[in-house]
């Protein structure tokens, strides 16, 4: 796949012993959405947080664009074009809305070090071109300590778009939402990732979301892909079956 | 050392490690559940010791009566530990981080002055324990029998506290809370009571801490303050919240004092060396060496969030330039309507207000606790005071390199304390600042050793007192806006995105440690501008200025002010000198009414006062609304 | 009219001067003086005292000045140099002191003592013992009453000597007090016992001394002395935890400062018997100006003086004697009387010395025992300070000139 935005080949990471994650390969493609599911415990955020920088893996190689990233520090990574959100939201508490937004603009263009000039100034129209797509304008004005979490979880998706990236990362995108408010969420990346042509790879327990939105779908196991394909071939894998029957009853 | 000597001041060192033991070990428990830095446990510590006194001098000198004194005092002092949690703490748990802090500190000037009132200021040396006055021989010397017995105790009340918490549901939910306490209190558990009785147990600890050198020290007034940041020093070498990790810490810090002393003065490559002197600093050398190495103390683990204990930071308000000037223009007009010495005290309070107010900037909005700030105030002040004086700069030339030498050091010990985080990060910059005094206090023919510099006047044409203000107010009132202005720019912004969610600012690009560090910088220059000016209106510096007490003296105006207002540090630096300068005008009790006075502001306005106004005219706006 | 309104304006005038004048007449002086009273309660509860019962005399006896008052301001200075500096700013500009007493630590008398020669003020420092106020650092308006740290070094010497010990131990509190105490006792103790050696020494943090510790590294070096500069609670523990550990026990000590009452008191049954000490035997004195002042504070205070007591009464009669002799509130005047003024104190005669503004206030001299459960001074004499004083040509040395 030479239009793989990002490239993961026989990634390793074992603690204390216990092989967390093993010999895992897989890679997405510019506008796709790719969701990595799997039971609890399976090793979805120890593989995210390999690809991410905030791990380093005991083997393998990860390629960002053709570029090795392992060893990279996260906001290296992020410099190289990949966005995130997170499980639990991480968002600037005491700023607005929309001076979220903008540090991710500010922090994009360089243009954090000033000591002296006015935050705020500059960006405001990106950012509020932002916000709109994600539908959070009107509510720019307001600190994100003070906002349901639904709509943080927009606020994320608007931050990691602000770097213009070649791929989102997007770990448990919909958790803690109501259902209808997942949908919604899924369905506007979608759109968003294809409109950008932005590869998308997120994890989901939500198998209503995985299986609506996602283009391709792996499968992880204990530390192990045991599928991959898209939603009619895992659906129909036996090996996911057995997984997904065997852990939930 | 011989042999022989060196066992022996091990054993020494271990006895004097089991009070340090019992009293951070309280500490530790309390600050694990209820993330309270309690300031005033030492003076429970003293209170120990002198209920102890009382109660032996009323039972009489028996074993029966020395033990069952020994034992009332410590359940007295936990009674005095649930007064302060259920009158002064429980009332602002809700508060800003480390609001309660400024609380513990005006309990710590009340206890003090109840001491002085009920117990007198003589020393009172208390009896030896009845049936172990003697001495035990060992190696051909002698050891207090009393010694032995303490060093047996440490290892027995370890146990029981590694029982009450591994065998019991109050230990569970304990340790429960010291890792999480949102999860306590979404289990249903009612917190109140849980943080009473944790209050009660370590308080308990103090006292008999405390209560247990009666036989060893004399019960005085200066114990509370000498015995915290021991204690604090413990808590955190050993690892916040666990208990075994103070044991090991007091044992750490008991053998090594004890070994600087045993090992005396020595020669090397023609050196002398005096290791007793060591004895001034070692606790904060140790301190900094295992922070530095392992972040989170001997055997603790990372923190869970800090902040999950209050409210996140409500955004700053941009600061009204016209209200600034304003206020400017006032304090410049101050000199021609007042006297002589209103332009003095304001000459102290403008300065303490930069004081505060970079202190603010690095605490509140970058987010990182500083507990020894007043070492960049003092390096700037000693700065000066030695370019002038050791270096025959002029006093301009020094007033200004001063903040540039401050910022120096602040590069130094930025770099180590960036790495740590929360109360972590605190000590280390406490560690940093006794450091920093140790060696002002002790290099003699530099700094002046303990009496410090003199003579530090300023210029001719700056002789004036009013126009020394003058000065004072441009350089400080510049510094202060140039620090709010920051808060507002790209910068400000950033340290403020990194301390709501350092996760996020990682995750957008930012460097968070180098901003941190930056801001690390900053500050301590302005704190060093700060302490330049201030020596150069007293005309001499001493140790003091770079002291525990004065970095203390900046947290209360931060906090008393408001941490999480702009104009808090300033009013808060006002009021506090002033304050000070009122009330101790009456020599008698001015520090019980300081306290006092201290703990109403706190119950009040648990904002901080411009943060209280604040809310109050909010309220008043929306009613007449 | 005009002579009317000139009239008018005359009287008015003279109403207005005679007013003027006769407040000027009643008002009282103000003396400023300021204290860590907070900080070493022990010693400064005593001196207050002091200066009330000074203070009740002077004006008992008619005040000064044609029949004004004294009244003495008093600050806490919190211990703190800085505080120090703008209290007194604050007892000269705001309450109208003629002028400062007072002061405890020696940086915070050394800190006022350069902030009296800048504002050109008279400043009598009472209780600081460092050396530096009036030699290295002295200057103008500068004078200090108490036995300095040298010369209460002094006065233990010839009882050291006499001891011919060859091995001498010493500890001392980590500060200048305790670092000048040691420095002057091993140089004078040279000087006379040229083969003495120096065998430990021990700095601990004030107030924080680990006793058992320093009593065990000094007992390891097998001293035939020691030489202490401790007071307070470190006394205190070091005096329990060396007879525990038999420190002591064929040992000579000598102990700057343990016999006065402030320190001795405390230690009760365990006073250490046989140690050299400077001190105040107070209820063995029988002079008759000590006698006055003893009677004078028992009766107002129910209570026995401590040295404080009177450091403090000294200290203000000092003042007293100065404005008498100058005969105005100038402190030009002022500082002129003060240089070489006699007076008489419950220690006897003392002069402020014009060389270099020490009094010649002595000490006692003798060594502990116990009686009773209490500690006292026995084989006690009076060390006269001036005997106890470097010569004029070192002194000259050391003292800036101006």
């Amino acid at each position: 796949m030479s239009d793989a935005v990002l490239q993961v080949e026989g990634l390793h990471k074992a603690f204390g012993g216990v092989q967390a994650v093993a010999d895992v390969s897989f890679a997405v493609s510019a506008g796709e959405m790719l969701a990595l599911i799997g039971p609890n415990g399976a090793g979805k955020s120890t593989c995210f947080n390999m690809l991410n920088g905030q791990l380093a893996p005991d083997s393998g190689i990860v390629r960002l664009a053709g570029r090795d990233i392992v060893g990279l520090r996260p906001r290296a990574i992020w410099r190289l074009g990949v966005g995130r959100t997170f499980q639990i939201t991480a968002t600037f508490a005491s700023l607005s809305v929309r001076e979220n937004v903008q540090m991710a603009l500010y922090s994009h263009a360089g243009r954090l070090r000033s000591l002296l000039s006015r935050f705020g100034a500059a960006f405001q129209s990106e950012a509020d071109a932002l916000l709109d797509q994600v539908g959070m304008l009107d509510q720019a004005e307001r600190a994100c300590g003070v906002l349901a979490y639904g709509d943080l979880k927009r606020v994320e998706l608007a931050i990691a778009l602000a770097n213009e990236p070649r791929l989102l990362l997007m770990d448990e995108p919909t958790a803690g939402m109501a259902p209808k408010e997942r949908v919604a969420l899924m369905e506007l990346t979608a759109r968003l990732a294809r409109a950008r042509n932005i590869a998308v790879l997120f994890t989901e327990h939500d198998m209503d979301v995985v299986f609506t939105q996602a283009d391709r779908i792996i499968v992880l196991d204990r530390g192990v892909l045991i599928a991959g394909g898209t939603p009619q071939e895992v659906r129909a894998n036996p090996n996911v079956r057995a997984v997904y029957l065997g852990s939930t009853h | 050392m011989t042999l022989a000597s060196f066992i022996i001041q091990l054993l020494n060192g271990l006895a004097a490690a089991a009070s340090l033991f019992l009293v951070s070990a309280g500490l530790s428990l309390i600050f694990g559940v209820t993330r309270i830095v309690n300031f005033a446990h030492g003076s429970l510590y003293m209170l120990g010791l002198y209920g102890a006194y009382s109660l032996i001098e009323f039972f009489g000198r028996t074993p029966l009566g020395f033990w069952g004194a020994v034992l009332l005092a410590a359940l007295a002092v936990g009674l005095v530990g649930i007064l302060i949690e259920v009158l002064v703490l429980r009332r602002i748990y809700r508060a800003p981080e480390l609001f309660q802090l400024l609380a513990t500190f005006a309990v710590v000037l009340v206890i003090k002055d109840i001491a002085l009132f009920a117990w007198g200021a003589e020393d009172l040396v208390g009896p030896r324990a009845p049936g172990l006055s003697m001495a035990v021989e060992i190696m051909g010397r002698r050891i207090p029998a009393y010694d032995l017995l303490l060093i047996a105790i440490g290892p027995v009340v370890l146990t029981l506290l590694w029982l009450l918490l591994t065998r019991t549901r109050w230990g569970a939910l304990v340790r429960a809370a010291t890792q999480d306490r949102e999860m306590v209190g979404a289990l249903g558990v009612d917190q109140a009571k849980l943080f009473t009785s944790v209050f009660f147990v370590g308080s308990v600890l103090a006292g008999l801490g405390g209560a247990l050198q009666i036989p060893r020290e004399p019960a005085n007034l200066e114990l509370d303050l000498a015995i915290i940041a021991d204690a604090f020093v413990v808590t955190v070498v050993g690892g916040l919240g666990s208990i075994g990790g103070a044991f090991l810490a007091a044992i750490v810090i008991g053998v090594a004092k004890a070994f600087c002393i045993g090992i005396g003065t020595v020669t090397w490559f023609g050196f002398e060396i005096s290791f007793s002197k060591l004895t001034l600093v070692v606790e904060f050398l140790i301190m900094a060496l295992v922070l530095v190495v392992r972040p989170y103390g001997l055997l603790g683990k990372p923190q869970a969030a800090q902040r999950a204990a209050s409210e996140p930071a409500p955004p700053l308000q941009v600061p009204s330039w016209t209200f600034a000037l304003v206020w400017l223009a006032l304090l410049a007009l101050v000199p021609l309507v007042a006297d002589r010495y209103a332009t003095i005290l304001l000459t102290d309070i403008v300065c303490f207000a930069l004081f505060a107010v970079s202190l603010h900037f690095i605490m509140g909005p970058a987010g990182m606790v500083s507990f020894g700030h007043a070492a960049y105030f003092g390096i700037g002040a000693y700065a000066a005071s030695l370019l002038l004086k050791r270096f025959g700069l002029p006093m301009e030339a020094a007033l200004l390199l001063a903040p540039l030498i401050a910022g120096l050091f602040a590069i130094a010990y930025g770099w180590f304390c960036v790495r740590l985080s929360g109360v972590y990060l605190a000590m280390l910059t406490l560690a940093f600042a006794q450091i920093s005094w140790s060696i002002v206090f002790q290099w003699d023919s530099v700094t002046g050793g303990s009496n410090g510099v003199f003579g530090v006047w300023p210029s001719a044409w700056l002789a004036d007192k009013t126009v020394y203000y003058y000065l004072a107010l441009v350089l400080c009132g510049a510094g202060i806006l140039f620090l709010w202005r920051v808060l507002f720019s790209p910068f400000g912004y950033a340290l403020r995105a990194g301390r709501d969610s350092p996760l996020r600012a990682e995750a957008i690009g930012i460097d968070l440690r180098g901003f941190q560090w930056a801001a690390f910088v900053l500050v301590g220059a302005l704190a060093g501008l700060a302490g330049a000016v201030y020596a150069f209106s007293k005309g001499s510096i001493s140790p003091s200025s770079i002291s525990i007490a004065q970095s203390t003296d900046g947290l209360i105006m931060v906090l008393l002010g408001g941490v999480e207002t702009l104009t808090g540090p300033v009013v808060g630096a006002a009021i506090f000198t002033w304050l000070r300068d009122a009330v101790a005008r009456n020599t008698e009790f001015w520090r019980a009414v300081m306290g006092g006075v201290i703990l109403l502001i706190v119950l009040l306005f648990p904002q901080g006062l411009v943060g209280g106004l604040k809310a109050l005219v909010a309220r008043w706006r929306e009613q007449r609304a | 009219m005009l002579t009317r309104n000139r009239l008018l304006a005359g009287t008015a005038a003279l109403v207005a001067f005679s007013l003027v004048g006769a407040a000027n007449a009643q008002a009282p002086i103000k003396i400023g003086e300021l204290n860590s009273y907070k900080v070493f309660p022990a010693f400064l509860e005593p001196y207050k005292k002091g200066i009330e019962l000074a203070v009740e005399e002077v004006n008992a006896a008619g005040g000064l000045l044609g029949g004004r008052k004294i009244e003495v301001v008093s600050r806490d200075d919190n211990g703190n140099p800085g505080d120090a500096v703008r209290v007194a700013e604050e007892l000269l500009s705001r309450e109208g002191a003629s002028f400062l007493i007072g002061t405890f630590p020696s940086n915070v008398g050394l800190a006022v003592a350069d902030f009296a020669k800048q504002r050109k003020v008279l400043f009598i420092a009472a209780e600081p013992l460092t050396d530096k106020i009036v030699w290295d650092q002295g200057n103008a308006y500068t004078f200090r009453l108490r036995t300095s740290t040298y010369m209460q070094t002094a006065m233990l010497i010839p009882d050291a000597v006499k001891l011919k010990k060859k091995r001498w131990a010493i500890v001392y509190p980590n500060y200048e007090y305790g670092q000048s105490a040691t420095a002057a006792f091993k140089k004078l103790l040279k000087e006379k016992q040229p083969d003495v050696e120096f065998v430990a020494e021990q700095a601990t943090p004030l107030g924080k001394i680990d006793a058992g510790a320093v009593a065990q590294a000094l007992a390891d070096a097998k001293p035939d002395a020691i030489f202490s500069s401790l007071f307070g609670p470190d006394l205190a523990k070091f005096v329990r935890e060396g007879q525990t550990r038999g420190l002591f026990k064929g040992v000579e000590v000598f102990n700057l400062l343990a016999g006065e009452p402030e320190y001795l008191d405390p230690l009760k049954e365990e006073s250490p018997d046989g140690w050299y000490v400077t001190g105040y035997p107070w209820s063995e004195l029988k002079t008759p100006e000590h006698t006055k002042f003893l009677n004078a504070y028992q009766a107002k205070f129910k209570d026995y003086p401590r040295l404080g007591s009177v450091v403090g009464y000294a200290t203000v009669m000092s003042a007293a004697e100065a404005i008498k002799k100058a005969g105005s509130l100038d402190q030009e005047k002022l500082v002129a009387a003060m240089s070489g003024l006699s007076l008489i104190t419950p220690f006897g005669m003392i002069q402020y010395r014009p060389l270099d503004h020490q009094s010649t206030m002595g000490a006692y001299v003798g060594q502990i025992g116990v009686k009773d459960g209490k500690g006292y001074m026995k084989n006690w004499r009076f060390v006269d300070g001036k005997d106890a004083l470097p010569s004029d040509a070192d002194v000259q040395k050391m003292r800036p000139k101006n």
